[in-house]
């Protein structure tokens, strides 16, 4: 945790210089290694969904707002500086949570950004039918046959590719369900091993078992296109990340680095969520033709003891933390290139209930990391927590549409048309977050 | 329907003349007879989890007829089928099956108290949190002392001596009815109904307790009364604790004082939790769009307060169920919910409300929109649901009438339906083996990782919605890998067993003849003999059911 801490911090210092400056081992590889066959960085997006409701309220705790520290009780993290584990301070109202403390760098560095008190319009309190409306971007319409990010995968400018958008998970997310190929890299070590269906004959067998119509042929064609893609992907991430390590033990120490040279190299301590991070931000990093990933992480759903600066919810804070700086760091200069948008279908009340948790609200808060990121902000208009402002006299009122943030960024960072936008979220006319989330 | 037709028919040629099958003549004599073969395929691939090769024998002896009659009467009747002496003599080995409720939640606590002794040896008993504080005390959590590494290693310890073994046997469980149970139904109905009220292994003491939770609340009742099925789940112990309603107490409740010495988790209880109550109405009876609102949940919510666990028979270990009322925590107010005035009543506000709940027209489509996908197609007609409603309603939501309904049903039937709907792992994970004539292995670890990978980890559904039953939310490049990696290494393994793969994939499209069709057969017998077992069964028509 401190190694990793002081490898982000030192890094800071040479961030000014570019953005290939946070990994130097990465960067000296990449200066050796042959030159990719691209015309020019595609630029990315990685959407991140908590699913279960992550509760904003601790993620991005409004510390100034007088109401917090009396709807919060037990749970209400302490102001910055005032005690053990009070929040690190993003603004006079707001400040992070501590278990985050790994991504204030990023912050810092003006990578790293927030929209609060935004979400869906439609009032919903069902995990379920609020995530399906996320992920169509069509909120209050159920009959939506596609997600958001396929359709917006159809509407990319530029060359069809089988991995231009890749899911990580083990199955298909609603997000990405339509017409458009989408790749699979699945989760834990073993993702990328190659499987029977990597064996060229079994393919060609099972092409003429599924024929050329039907899903299956479908899938099959788009199993057998994206792996190959993925495979050699990876290797090529595998052969850079071996290269950094070769870097890191010869210059221990270098940039006032630990010795320790697996720390140095970046490959991640952490199990789960972290590893399989690291291995999509490379995969993404290692194929010029990727721009779109998605992912999930779920768990928030924080009924009971959800606890304050340490325990349940702070646990799995940590653990998104070091799964979001796996990423970056697996990304590595693709970074310059990435917006990483984390979002969750709603927000949690307001007030700590009867159990020391928080149930079903409205409003959360979206994060925004990357390169092309105007971070160092709290962005969104506050409602505040007065009781006259709550939703239904219990919830944060949403007064951003989750539509009004990603808007601005597959318009102006992924180049989509206004006629295109109309095809990715028919029916939405904005508004769109006033000011500028992206740097111009 | 045509292609139905000509597939039968080819097989009669292909089969007859080639594979010199038992009695091919007495089911293939007429039109009739293949289309009542291919509705028997149809019961055995919607109604139970895929034929196996006593199955198709049992059919071809009888003529497709006379054994479907026969299957459909016994499904519905599973307590007249004799369970085979394997599969009772496995049921019987696994010890934890009849532990009882308090049993199973001492020995979870033994995790806590494990942690808390390798800390401190001398504060033990006292300390350990109690298990009904569910992820109150969570012993996965661990500890922050200087002993941590020690507390971690002594509950790891633990947790592989008393957590472990119960929640494998349940797995062990489920998977050998599944596979082996002549009561196919009633297994395809228990796993459906576990997952329309899903509980979680991984919420605390839940672990140990969804194997009973299985037995106890939902196997008695798939086809009983859905009032007995929800009652019977609103008061299990794994519900009461998933769903947080355990802890859900009156505003300005106060632990008394020896409960709070005794547990100091239970000592922060003050109030509402809403949970169950959503849930409750969003997913096991109403539906979202059933009509109730916010306030209809917080007032349900408060309905239910005192519904809980009775922490001091669980302490001692009694036996029998351990739900309890206390009165102590009910909020004893007037409440307005769904249009009606509930006056004070304790216990029995909440079981007007589960009455109200499972009488209610909003529940009897919810209830048949999902049974009708899960057993007929992933977007049903609507007119089937509309009658499935109405047949709940008029038998006061009788599950066996509903599932008589569905399966006597045109829509169920009919020939477009057949081999068409995606299997879920789990599916295709039990037709395997069955199509093999495989019994449930010893070990059960390799196809719960199975399971895990493909991303349906058996009893392992995070949310309360469970898993979805659609093409949609499996098939994808990842899941068509994995099947193909399932059947090959299945083949592998079969080869390494001294099984010649060759007569493996003979003996599979002999012994289930009818279920391949004739372009099937042609593509995998002109590629290399090694390669097609598993061809076999990444067919569409195994892929699918």
């Amino acid at each position: 945790m401190l190694r990793r801490r002081q490898l982000l911090c030192s890094s800071a210092a040479a961030w000014a210089t570019g953005a290939y400056a946070l990994w130097p081992g990465l960067s000296t590889a990449l200066a050796t290694a042959p030159p990719q066959a691209q015309s020019g960085p595609a630029q990315k997006l990685v959407v991140v969904m908590l699913r279960g409701a992550v509760d904003g309220l601790s993620v991005v705790v409004p510390h100034g707002d007088a109401e917090y520290r009396q709807s919060r009780g037990s749970i209400a993290l302490p102001a910055p500086g005032s005690a053990d584990g009070s929040v690190l301070p993003l603004d006079p109202l707001f400040g992070l949570h501590p278990a985050l403390a790994r991504l204030m760098p990023l912050w810092q560095r003006g990578h790293l950004g927030f929209v609060h008190a935004s979400g869906s319009p439609d009032p919903t309190r069902s995990h379920f039918d609020a995530q399906d409306y996320m992920e169509t971007g069509t909120p209050g319409r159920k009959s939506t046959p596609d997600g958001w990010m396929n359709r917006l995968l159809a509407q990319l400018p530029g060359p069809v590719a089988p991995t231009r958008a890749v899911n990580m998970g083990p199955t298909p997310p609603r997000i990405l369900a339509g017409g458009a190929a989408v790749a699979n890299l699945g989760v834990g070590p073993r993702a990328l091993e190659a499987k029977a269906i990597d064996n060229p004959e079994l393919q060609a067998a099972l092409g003429r078992l599924y024929g050329r119509e039907g899903d299956l042929a479908r899938t099959l064609q788009e199993t057998k296109e994206s792996r190959i893609e993925m495979g050699r992907s990876m290797a090529m991430a595998e052969a850079r990340s071996r290269q950094a390590q070769r870097d890191a033990q010869m210059s221990p120490g270098d940039n006032g680095r630990s010795s320790d040279p697996s720390a140095d190299a970046g490959a991640p301590t952490a199990r789960g969520f972290a590893a399989d991070a690291l291995r999509l931000g490379q995969l993404i990093q290692a194929d010029p033709h990727t721009q779109l990933a998605f992912t999930s992480v779920g768990g928030w759903d924080t009924h009971v003891n959800q606890g304050g600066a340490r325990g349940a919810l702070s646990n799995r804070l940590g653990s998104l933390g070091e799964g979001l700086e796996s990423l970056v760091q697996g990304l590595g200069d693709a970074f310059e290139h990435t917006v990483i948008v984390v979002m969750s279908e709603f927000g949690r009340t307001v007030r700590q209930n009867g159990t020391g948790g928080t149930d079903h609200g409205r409003g959360n808060v979206m994060w925004l990391l990357g390169g092309p990121v105007a971070g160092g902000r709290v962005r969104g208009e506050w409602p505040g927590l007065d009781r006259s402002a709550l939703a239904d006299g219990r919830d944060l009122a949403v007064t951003t549409d989750f539509r009004g943030v990603l808007s601005p960024i597959l318009q102006q960072h992924l180049g989509l048309s206004d006629h295109a936008m109309g095809q990715v979220f028919p029916g939405f006319s904005g508004p769109i977050l006033s000011g500028s989330i992206l740097r111009s | 329907m045509i292609t139905r037709r000509r597939l039968a028919g080819g097989l009669f040629l292909g089969t007859g003349a080639a594979c010199g099958l038992a009695h091919p003549l007495v089911w293939a004599r007429s039109t009739d007879a293949l289309s009542e073969t291919s509705r028997a395929l149809h019961a055995l691939n919607r109604l139970a989890y895929g034929p196996r090769p006593a199955d198709i024998q049992a059919l071809q002896a009888q003529g497709a007829q006379t054994w479907l009659n026969n299957f459909l009467a016994e499904q519905l009747e599973p307590q007249k089928l004799i369970m085979p002496t394997a599969l009772a003599s496995r049921l019987q080995g696994l010890e934890t099956l009849e532990l009882s409720q308090a049993e199973l939640l001492g020995r979870y606590r033994r995790v806590a108290q494990a942690a808390t002794a390798a800390a401190s040896p001398q504060a033990s008993e006292a300390a350990a949190p109690n298990a009904m504080d569910g992820a109150m005390s969570n012993p996965t959590m661990g500890s922050a002392s200087a002993d941590g590494a020690n507390a971690e290693a002594a509950q790891a310890r633990a947790r592989r001596e008393y957590v472990r073994p119960v929640v494998l046997q349940a797995a062990q469980a489920r998977l050998a009815r599944a596979i082996e149970s002549p009561a196919q139904l009633q297994e395809v109905l228990v796993e459906f109904w576990f997952n329309h009220f899903n509980v979680f292994i991984g919420k605390g003491p839940v672990s140990v307790l969804a194997g009973a939770y299985e037995r106890e609340a939902v196997r008695p009742h798939v086809l009983g009364r859905f009032r007995d099925l929800l009652g019977a789940t609103a008061k299990h112990p794994a519900m009461l604790l998933y769903l947080d309603n355990a802890q859900s107490v009156r505003p300005g409740y106060r632990v008394p004082a020896l409960q709070a010495m005794a547990n100091p988790n239970a000592a922060r209880l003050n109030g509402l939790n809403e949970n169950y109550a959503r849930e409750l109405m969003e997913l096991h009876t109403l539906g979202v769009d059933g009509g109730y609102t916010q306030q209809d949940v917080t007032e349900l919510a408060r309905m239910l307060t005192g519904w809980t666990i009775d922490g001091r028979s669980a302490r001692l270990g009694r036996s029998g169920p351990l739900f309890v009322f206390d009165p102590s925590r009910h909020d004893n107010s007037v409440k307005h919910w769904m249009g009606q005035t509930i006056e004070p009543a304790g216990q029995a506000e909440g079981e007007r409300a589960l009455d109200l709940l499972a009488a209610h027209p909003a529940t009897a489509r919810h209830i048949a929109f999902k049974m009708a996908q899960a057993f007929v197609a992933d977007q049903p007609p609507a007119a089937l649901v509309g009658r499935l409603a109405e047949r709940f309603l008029s038998t006061q939501g009788d599950l066996k009438a509903v599932t008589r309904e569905l399966i006597a049903s045109d829509e169920f039937w009919q020939p477009q339906r057949y081999g068409v709907k995606f299997k879920t792992p789990y599916h295709y994970l039990i037709s395997s083996l069955r199509a093999l004539g495989l019994g449930a292995p010893t070990d059960v670890g390799p196809l719960l990782q199975v399971l895990a990978q493909a991303g349906m980890p058996l009893y392992g559904a995070q949310t309360p919605d469970g898993y979805k039953n659609v093409a949609g939310a499996w098939m994808s490049p990842e899941a068509l890998a994995q099947r193909v990696q399932f059947a090959t290494s299945l083949a592998d393994r079969r080869a390494r067993q001294g099984a010649r793969l060759e007569a493996d994939a003979q003996r599979l499209m002999e012994a289930l003849g009818p279920l391949w069709n004739p372009t099937t057969r042609e593509a995998v017998n002109a590629e290399p003999a090694p390669m097609r077992l598993a061809l076999l069964l990444s067919s569409p028509e195994f892929m699918k059911r």
